[in-house]
C-alpha cells in the first residue's frame, strides 16, 4: 500500500501543468496510462471550451489524481460510518438490555443512560465537524483541480 | 385545556396567510420541471438545510417525542437520539453523491447505470408507498391536533379541517412548486426552533439552570417516579418489546437518509458542496431541536404532571400544548398550536411534491414515454398528480382519524431503509451491482417490509391495531426493520452475484467520476 501511494505521489510531483485545460493530454509519462491512448480516450476531444461532448469518464476514472482523491474519501467515510453505527447500536443494546447500568446515578439525578444519550449528541457533532474539516482541507481542493482539468468552472 | 379556540384559529390563520403570501411572491418563475421539482437548484446550503430540518421535524417529532418523554421518560428520549444520529448517514455517504449524480428524483440515481424502465418503475413504487405512509400519518395527526387544540371534537369538524389542510397544501405545491414549498419549510422550521428554544430557556431558568433539579421534579410528578430517568419503561416489559425497540432503532437510524422527500432536498442546491452544507446546517438545527425536546419533555412532566397529561384528550400528544398553556397562557398555547399546524401543512406539501415528481418524472416521462415526453407535458402531469395525491390524502386522512400516528411514521422509516437504502448504497459504491440486484433489493425490501407489517400487531391483534376484532398477526414485532433491512441487503447481493447481466460500463465510469467530482453534473 505504501509503495503504491508513493508512486502516485511521485507522478503528481513530476508535475501535471495546472493551468491548461488540456493538461490531461500532456501527462508526463503517457505510455504508463492506458487511459491516455489517444484513440480511445483523448481528453482534448471531450474538453474543448465550445464542445458539448461528454468528458471521457473512463480516462478520468483511471487518472491517478482521481484515484487518489477517491481512495482518500473512501478511507474516511466507510470507517467513520461503521464507527458511528456500531457506537449507536451499542448504546441501543445497552438501553434495551442493561437497565441497571443505565439507571445508575452519575451526577445528582442525571443517570448514566442520560449521559450516554447526550454523548450520542456529542459524537454526532464531533463526526460532523470532523468530516467538514476533512473534506474542506483534504478533498475539496483536489476535486476543484480535477474539475478545472476537465474544463468545468 | 381552557385555550381560546378563536385566538388559536386567529394566530394559525395569520401564519398560514403569511406563508401563502410568500409562496405567491416567490413563485413568479415556476415554469420548467427544474423549477417545479428542484427550485432550479438555486437555494443556498444553509437555507436548504433549514428547510431540510423542516421536512424532517414533523408534528410527530414536535408533539410526539416531547410527549413521549413527558409520559414514558427516558424511552421517549431514545427516539430523539435515533432521529438525530441518523443524519450522519446522508452526510457521509449520500447527500453529495446524490446531488452530483441525479437531478430530480431518487430514480435518477438508482437507474443511472441500470436498465432505465424497470428501475424507474421500482423507484417510483417505493417512493409512492413510503410517501403514502408518511402522508397518512401527517393527515391523521392533523385530525388529532384539531380535536386537541381547537376544541373541534365532532368527526365532521375534523373532516372539515383535513379538507382545509389538503386545500392549502395543494395551493402551496401547485403555485409554489419546490421553491414555494421550501420557503414554507424555512418559515415553519424557524418558528419551530424559536418556539422550542424559548420554552427550553424558560424551563431551565425556572429550575435554576440545574438539569438535575428539573429531572427530580419531573420524576416526582410522574406516575413512573424515578423509573422515568432510565430506559425500559415503555420497551422493557418483555423480550419481544426489547427486540422491537432494537428493530425500531435500526429503522430510524438507517431510514432517515433514504426517505424520498429528504433525498429530493439534495437537488434544490447548485452543487455537492451546498448539499453537504445543507446536511450540516440541518443537523445543527436538529441537535438544537432534539436537545430541547429533552428539557421540554421532562419539563412538561415537572410542570404539568403525567396524570394531567394522560387525562387530556390527546394523551401524550397534549404534553407540549399543556406545558405551553401553563407557562404562557392562551397566547403561547395558540402559538404552539399554530406552529404545529404549519408543520403538518409544510410536511404534507413536501411529501406531495415528492410523490408527484416521482410519478411524473419516473413513471410518466421515463417509463411511459421512454424519456422523451412532449415539451411541457411532464410538468402538466406532475401538477395533475399533485392534485390527485392531495385529494387522496384528504380521503385517506379522514379514514385514518384515530389511528396510531407514531407507528405509521416509524413504518415509513422501516420501508425507506428496506426498499431504498441498500440499492442506493450498492449503486453508489459497488461497481458490480446490476439491474437484477437492484430489483431484488427494492422489491424484496419493500415487499417483505409490507408483508411483515400486515402480519404484525400494528395491523391486527393489538390494542391499537388498524383492523379491530380479528387477529391474524404472525410476526411478533411492531417494526419489521430488523428482518427486512438485512434481507434487502442480502437480496441485492444475491441478485447481483447470481445473475449475469452487467451494468452499462460507460455509465458506471460516469457514475464513479461524477459522484465524487460532480464533473458533468450541471450539463446533463
Amino acid at each position: 500500500m505504501g509503495a503504491r501511494s508513493l508512486r502516485f505521489r511521485k507522478l503528481r510531483w513530476k508535475g501535471i501543468p495546472m493551468t491548461q485545460a488540456s493538461a490531461f493530454t500532456h501527462a508526463p509519462e503517457p505510455e504508463k496510462y492506458v487511459a491516455f491512448e489517444p484513440a480511445v480516450n483523448d481528453f482534448s476531444t471531450g474538453f474543448g471550451p465550445d464542445e458539448n461532448a461528454k468528458p471521457s469518464y473512463a480516462a478520468i476514472r483511471e487518472h491517478p489524481d482521481f484515484v487518489r482523491v477517491r481512495r482518500r474519501l473512501t478511507r474516511f467515510i466507510f470507517p467513520v460510518s461503521v464507527l458511528f453505527f456500531v457506537w449507536y447500536m451499542t448504546y441501543v443494546l445497552l438501553a434495551a438490555y442493561a437497565h441497571d447500568f443505565m439507571a445508575r446515578r452519575a451526577l445528582g439525578s442525571v443517570t448514566v443512560g442520560l449521559l450516554l444519550g447526550l454523548s450520542q449528541f456529542v459524537t454526532t457533532v464531533v463526526i460532523m465537524l470532523w468530516y467538514a474539516r476533512f473534506t474542506r482541507t483534504k478533498v475539496d481542493p483536489e476535486i476543484d483541480r480535477l474539475r478545472r482539468f476537465a474544463g468545468e468552472d | 385545556m381552557d385555550g381560546e379556540p378563536l385566538l388559536n384559529i386567529g394566530i394559525f390563520v395569520a401564519i398560514v396567510a403569511v406563508t401563502l403570501f410568500v409562496v405567491y411572491r416567490v413563485s413568479s418563475r415556476n415554469t420548467t420541471t427544474a423549477d417545479y421539482y428542484a427550485a432550479g437548484g438555486a437555494f443556498t446550503g444553509v437555507q436548504n438545510g433549514i428547510a431540510l430540518s423542516g421536512d424532517y421535524l414533523s408534528a410527530a417529532s414536535f408533539l410526539g417525542i416531547a410527549g413521549a418523554i413527558a409520559v414514558h421518560g427516558y424511552d421517549g428520549f431514545l427516539y430523539s437520539i435515533g432521529f438525530l444520529v441518523a443524519w450522519l448517514l446522508p452526510l457521509l455517504l449520500i447527500a453529495e453523491r446524490f446531488r452530483n449524480v441525479g437531478r430530480f428524483t431518487m430514480g435518477d440515481v438508482v437507474a443511472f447505470r441500470m436498465r432505465q424502465r424497470p428501475l424507474r418503475a421500482a423507484a417510483a413504487n417505493s417512493t409512492l408507498v413510503i410517501s403514502a405512509f408518511y402522508l397518512l400519518a401527517q393527515m391523521a395527526g392533523a385530525g388529532v391536533l384539531i380535536s386537541l387544540l381547537l376544541d373541534v371534537r365532532s368527526s365532521g369538524g375534523q373532516a372539515l379541517v383535513i379538507v382545509a389542510v389538503g386545500a392549502v397544501m395543494i395551493f402551496y405545491v401547485l403555485v409554489g412548486g419546490m421553491k414555494g414549498t421550501t420557503w414554507v419549510q424555512i418559515i415553519k422550521a424557524s418558528l419551530l426552533l424559536v418556539c422550542v428554544l424559548l420554552l427550553t430557556v424558560f424551563l431551565l431558568g425556572k429550575f435554576g439552570f440545574s438539569l438535575s433539579d428539573l429531572l427530580n421534579r419531573a420524576a416526582g410528578n410522574n406516575a413512573l417516579g424515578d423509573q422515568m430517568l432510565q430506559p425500559g419503561a415503555q420497551y422493557g416489559k418483555s423480550e419481544t418489546s426489547k427486540l422491537d425497540f432494537v428493530s425500531l432503532s435500526l429503522a430510524l437510524v438507517l431510514g432517515a437518509g433514504a426517505l424520498p422527500h429528504v433525498l429530493m432536498r439534495f437537488y434544490t442546491v447548485p452543487d455537492a458542496l451546498q448539499a453537504r452544507r445543507s446536511v450540516l446546517s440541518a443537523t445543527w438545527a436538529m441537535v438544537l431541536f432534539y436537545g430541547c425536546t429533552l428539557v421540554i419533555g421532562y419539563g412538561a412532566s415537572a410542570v404539568v404532571g403525567s396524570k394531567t397529561i394522560m387525562s387530556a384528550p390527546g394523551k401524550e400528544n397534549s404534553a407540549v400544548p399543556l406545558l405551553a398553556f401553563s407557562v404562557g397562557g392562551s397566547v403561547l398555547l395558540a402559538i404552539v398550536a399554530a406552529v404545529a399546524f404549519t408543520t403538518i401543512l409544510a410536511v404534507v406539501a413536501g411529501l406531495t411534491l415528492t410523490a408527484s415528481a416521482s410519478f411524473a418524472h419516473d413513471v410518466y416521462a421515463n417509463v411511459l414515454k421512454h424519456g422523451r415526453p412532449a415539451p411541457g407535458s411532464e410538468l402538466r402531469v406532475a401538477r395533475m398528480t399533485a392534485v390527485v395525491i392531495g385529494l387522496l390524502s384528504i380521503v385517506g386522512g379522514y379514514l385514518a382519524i384515530g389511528q396510531n400516528v407514531a407507528s405509521l411514521v416509524a413504518l415509513a422509516f422501516a420501508l425507506a431503509a428496506s426498499a431504498n437504502l441498500p440499492t442506493i448504497l450498492y449503486t453508489l459504491f459497488w461497481r458490480r451491482f446490476n439491474t437484477t440486484g437492484s430489483l431484488f433489493s427494492m422489491y424484496g425490501g419493500l415487499g417483505s417490509c409490507l408483508l411483515l407489517i400486515v402480519f404484525s400487531p400494528v395491523f391486527s391483534g393489538g390494542a391499537t391495531s388498524f383492523v379491530k376484532g380479528v387477529d391474524f398477526h404472525l410476526f411478533p414485532l411492531n417494526n419489521p426493520g430488523i428482518v427486512s433491512i438485512p434481507l434487502s441487503f442480502l437480496l441485492g447481493f444475491l441478485g447481483t452475484v447470481l445473475s449475469r447481466d452487467r451494468a452499462d460500463e460507460e455509465r458506471s465510469d460516469e457514475l464513479e467520476v461524477r459522484s465524487v467530482t460532480g464533473i458533468g453534473a450541471s450539463t446533463s
